[in-house]
């Protein structure tokens, strides 16, 4: 068994776990941190393929930034584990025939001889100055153009939308706007008094002065 | 490496030979950050007109070691009500990618461990992993205090997070290649014959301030250090740690610091490369020497910034990310590329 081999089966066996732990794990902020987890280990195996670019970009969209948001709801909200857990056992046969039906019919179409995984060929190694960049990006804006500005323009819509739905403001708010408050000028709070001095008699300061 | 393999075979050989090169990394790095500690202290101390330690060996030089030495034998108490496999864990996902992210970081131009293709994208991945240990540990600790500087710290690194990555979309496009390798090779010729003046900082001057600050930001320092505003939520993040699981946060933000001040110097100000004309003897090339030099000068602007402004308002830095920042980022791409295409283009 050669090194990559067992790396493998290490990180196969790490991900199954993260996974299972996902959807069992009593506590939400648990089960999102398992979910990290796993699509760190994803994108391990994806490493073991020679695709860095998507297996780093994994890493950084989903753990470094969509999972952070995730874990930041989760922490945030009061989640009554005690209610989530109700009619586990009532629904457990349905749930559980579907996902023997689901895994049986992958396993078919799988091990089908049809399916031709044992005569697919073991990809050749790729050459050191093999650049996974240059190829998808030579891909994704030459031959899948419309399909990559399609989504590109599907995203900012969803973009535009979200932004749009915040910005209702209540009208209570108290929230300061920065920009005036940076923008704001001494003369605009203070006005300063030039007044002329007036002379003072020396002997009513004598009795002002506060006895020591 | 040929006498490691020799006695131990081809693939351990290998391994050996990566770790020892993983410990000439480390080693030095902890030290760095030792006296970084040291360094803050002195240089703030004498902006403020004090002298800073001065007790602990011969101008306060030994501190830091004294400082470690205390820490390590103090207690690390564990709340009662707190998660306690990831009250542990949080502290060692904070250093974590910290050390990792230096797997490819290029000291010279053949001194990196692993020059790989996509080492910018790797070290933006790995660094972006760092907020699960602010994040955790806030969480992890059951208190009131840790949580709010946890989520105050995540908002903050995840915003500022964009704006750093759009400030390295502008190098990326002058230089064509994920490669820090290649990218400071990409400066070190150009409009002005690969003297100061052609390294990124002068024409991205705004990715260079963009990213120099999104830095401060990111390692959450002053005036970003929002995450452990003392006034309002005692010690921010980490509130419940003690002894050494706390120093390792400290640990994490220097190490954080540096590696930030290597990525400003790599990209923006020439790495390696000499600012002098290369008739200079050693000071006009290329070495360690003149990225030690860079990665300093930004250190010290760390330094500088900490002593100088204070604090901001959360809003503020709020609105400074996401309203100053990525907009002007944003921009400054689309400006790029038409400068690139245009016939004044730099980067022929």
């Amino acid at each position: 068994m050669s090194f990559t081999t067992v790396v493998f089966y290490i990180l196969s066996a790490i991900l199954l776990l993260a996974a299972f732990r996902v959807i069992t794990a009593k506590n939400p902020v648990h089960a999102a941190l398992f979910l990290v987890l796993s699509f760190f280990t994803a994108s391990g195996l994806w490493m073991l393929l020679e695709s860095e670019f998507l297996a780093i970009s994994l890493v950084l969209v989903y753990v470094g930034a969509v999972m952070v948001l995730f874990l930041f709801v989760v922490m945030m909200l009061d989640i009554d584990i005690e209610k989530l857990r109700e009619g586990f056992w009532k629904n457990f046969p349905l749930a559980g025939t579907i996902a023997i039906i689901m895994a049986g019919e992958m396993a078919l179409i799988l091990g089908s001889p049809e399916a031709g995984l044992h005569t697919y060929p073991a990809r050749a190694p790729l050459s050191a100055d093999f650049s996974n960049v240059r190829e998808l990006g030579v891909l994704m804006y030459t031959r899948y153009m419309y399909a990559t500005e399609l989504a590109s323009v599907v995203l900012l819509l969803a973009i535009v939308a979200a932004i749009a739905l915040t910005q209702r403001q209540r009208k209570d708010s108290k929230a300061m706007n920065v920009s005036e408050q940076v923008a704001v000028r001494a003369v605009d709070r203070v006005r300063i008094v030039k007044m002329a001095a007036a002379p003072v008699d020396t002997a009513a300061t004598d009795e002002d002065q506060p006895q020591a | 490496m040929e006498l490691l393999q020799s006695y131990l075979g081809t693939q351990l050989g290998y391994v050996i030979w990566t770790l020892l090169k993983i410990v000439v990394i480390v080693a030095p790095m902890m030290l760095a950050v030792a006296y970084l500690t040291y360094a803050e202290r002195k240089v703030i101390g004498y902006m403020q007109v004090r002298i800073g330690p001065n007790r602990v060996g011969p101008l306060g030089l030994l501190q830091p070691i004294a400082d470690g030495i205390k820490l390590l034998m103090k207690e690390i108490i564990l709340p009662a009500k707190s998660s306690k496999g990831l009250f542990l864990l949080a502290p060692i996902l904070s250093i974590m990618p910290a050390l990792a992210a230096w797997a490819v970081v290029p000291f010279t131009d053949h001194l990196v461990l692993a020059n790989t293709n996509a080492s910018l994208l790797y070290i933006m991945a790995i660094t972006s992993m760092g907020v699960y240990g602010v994040i955790i540990a806030g969480w992890a600790g059951n208190s009131k205090y840790s949580f709010l500087g946890g989520m105050r710290s995540a908002a903050q690194i995840v915003s500022y997070e964009i704006a750093m990555g759009f400030a390295l979309v502008g190098v990326l496009m002058v230089s064509g290649s994920l490669n820090l390798v290649e990218i400071v090779k990409q400066q070190g010729h150009g409009f002005a014959g690969g003297s100061i003046l052609s390294w990124n900082w002068l024409p991205l001057f705004p990715l260079f301030l963009v990213y120099l600050i999104s830095g401060v930001a990111e390692t959450n320092r002053a005036p970003f250090d929002v995450a452990e505003g003392e006034s309002e939520i005692v010690a921010g993040f980490h509130v419940e740690y003690s002894g050494m699981a706390f120093a390792i946060f400290f640990l994490a933000e220097y190490a954080n610091m540096i590696l930030v001040s290597a990525m400003t110097s790599l990209m923006f100000l020439g790495g390696w490369l000499s600012p002098f004309p290369a008739s200079w003897g050693w000071l006009g090339a290329g070495s360690f020497f003149w990225m030690a030099a860079k990665m300093s000068f930004v250190l010290f602007c760390f330094l500088w910034f900490r002593a100088t402004f204070p604090r901001y308002r959360y809003d503020q830095i709020m609105r400074l990310g996401w309203k100053v920042f990525i907009p002007v980022t944003l921009v400054w791409v689309v400006v790029l590329g038409a400068w690139m295409m245009s016939p004044v283009s730099l980067w022929n």
